[in-house]
């Protein structure tokens, strides 16, 4: 019951993230969105890994989504193209972008047909923060090094657009 | 419906409605503790030396008119507000305030003073302080004033940077308490050492202490750091625009933020409810006691010291109390994988 009450909020505000015109509703929305899916990580026994989705995503990473938007103030989205047409009859960059939606699409009904039981495999092993702490830090430790290494990268790329502009 | 079930029940409405109370003696003990300093008399004419002030506050801001700018985002506007007081109240529900009792021998089961124990409440309790960011930010925001937004960006802007520091100092307590449940945490400071000091984590992590009570004032956008609502520079900074009861919302968040903030440091480094003297039973009374003297230290600083200088407050964040955090981290987690603390 709860896990149906989580997942509509999550798609819901999810989907209504992208039909906003205003960008500070679009980030409330997602922030939703991510507190709907910590709740859903609740109902798996897993209280570590939601608390974290709230600290990282919807505490750390999407305030600071509203300080540049609210900074920039970014307007209502404009919209390139005549509203009345609708955005499917629309050729223009259309095409590409709903290229890659199929793409997601077959992509999700593939991982979704694929995935099955085996989500109850370890319930005891996500709930544990030691287990989580463990598992990062010996098997899962190239990938983890390599995403540290992948977030520095993005780092850096971004002091240096910003003082290429400043000069 | 069984009697643990009902018991729980009313405990969980107990907390709020003392949480609702502790905002107005707060009120009451800021003014006459701000007039005792300053060497005034404080509030005196309502009631028994002024005891009913937080009531005529209360009853005052009830019957203000309520205003909105024209040009306000209005359903933010309304939703700011109501976020702030959530999150204050939603941090102290994993806070537990007390050994586990049977009120006597009435309730079959012990029940623990606690409105919900979660087994990662250290982290539920960060994970709140971060949300109640979007209160002032979208209260700075959805006001459309000048004021309203500099206040509020220079919220979000300190909040985050304090955020830091509150959680490695968090963490460095959960390293000597190896566990994120704050019952646990409690329950190992209990007794004491050579029989007279206070198995408390303070005295084995004055420097996480005092990074917590810094960045407790801080994230609770108290003096010396209130810049969130500099008057001098801001008018009143993100709640500028708001009369009322929503205000009356912003009010009640701060002390609770207060309260909450304090109770969790009573718990991770001063003991908790574990104190001489006292049977277990009572140990709630403890817990009140030293809640309280953080509170009064809180509001005492308030009216010692003068308001930093916004740059300054980045500076002494990033510059120096988040490497001492970070050292102190690692200095902890050293000595507890090699001596074993």
């Amino acid at each position: 019951m709860l896990f149906y009450v989580f997942a509509a909020v999550a798609v819901i505000s999810s989907l209504l993230v992208i039909a906003q015109r205003n960008p500070i509703y679009s980030v409330l929305l997602l922030i939703a969105s991510f507190g709907a899916l910590s709740g859903l990580y609740v109902l798996l026994d897993a209280p570590f890994v939601a608390v974290i989705q709230i600290i990282v995503y919807a505490g750390a990473i999407m305030v600071l989504f509203l300080f540049v938007v609210m900074l920039l103030n970014a307007p209502h989205e404009e919209t390139e193209y005549d509203e009345r047409v609708h955005p499917l009859m629309h050729p223009a960059t259309m095409r590409f972008g709903a290229f890659l939606a199929v793409v997601l699409i077959v992509e999700l009904v593939w991982a979704l047909t694929r995935a099955g039981s085996d989500s109850t495999a370890f319930p005891d092993a996500v709930s544990s923060v030691k287990v989580i702490g463990v598992l990062l830090f010996t098997e899962y430790s190239f990938p983890f090094e390599v995403t540290s290494v992948l977030i520095l990268v993005a780092m850096v790329g971004a002091v240096v657009l910003a003082r290429r502009e400043a000069r | 419906m069984t009697l643990l079930l009902f018991a729980q029940i009313v405990l969980t409405l107990f907390v709020f409605v003392m949480l609702l109370n502790s905002a107005a003696v707060m009120v009451y003990v800021e003014r006459k503790v701000a007039a005792y300093l300053q060497q005034r008399l404080g509030p005196y004419r309502v009631g028994w030396q002024g005891v009913l002030q937080p009531l005529a506050d209360i009853i005052k801001l009830l019957f203000k008119e309520e205003l909105r700018p024209k040009a306000a985002d209005a359903f933010l506007f309304a939703l700011a507000p109501i976020i702030a007081a959530t999150c204050a109240f939603a941090a102290f529900a994993v806070v537990p305030f007390g050994a586990e009792t049977t009120l006597g021998g009435w309730l079959p089961e012990g029940l623990r003073l606690q409105v919900a124990d979660v087994n990662v409440a250290v982290l539920v309790v960060f994970a709140i302080a971060s949300m109640s960011v979007y209160g002032i930010v979208l209260a700075g925001w959805s006001s459309n004033s000048k004021y309203s937004l500099l206040g509020g960006l220079r919220s979000s802007a300190q909040m985050i940077s304090y955020e830091l520091s509150y959680g490695l100092a968090l963490a460095s307590v959960l390293l000597l308490g190896e566990s994120m449940s704050l019952t646990e945490i409690v329950n190992q400071q209990s007794g004491a050492w050579y029989g007279f000091i206070p198995r408390w984590f303070a005295f084995v992590q004055p420097v996480g202490f005092l990074i917590y009570m810094i960045a407790g004032v801080a994230e609770t956008n108290r003096a010396p750091f209130d810049f969130p609502e500099a008057e001098q520079e801001l008018v009143a900074g993100y709640h500028t625009e708001y009369s009322s009861m929503k205000f009356a919302m912003f009010f009640l968040a701060e002390y609770v933020n207060m309260v909450t903030v304090s109770a969790v440091a009573t718990d991770l480094f001063l003991g908790g409810w574990h104190g001489p003297f006292l049977p277990e039973s009572l140990g709630w009374i403890w817990f009140l006691v030293k809640v309280g003297a953080i509170l009064f230290f809180y509001v005492w600083m308030r009216w010692t010291l003068p308001r930093y200088r916004y740059d300054q407050l980045m500076l002494f964040g990033w510059k120096v109390l988040l490497p001492v955090a970070v050292i102190n981290l690692l200095v902890t987690a050293a000595a507890v994988l090699y001596f074993g603390l």
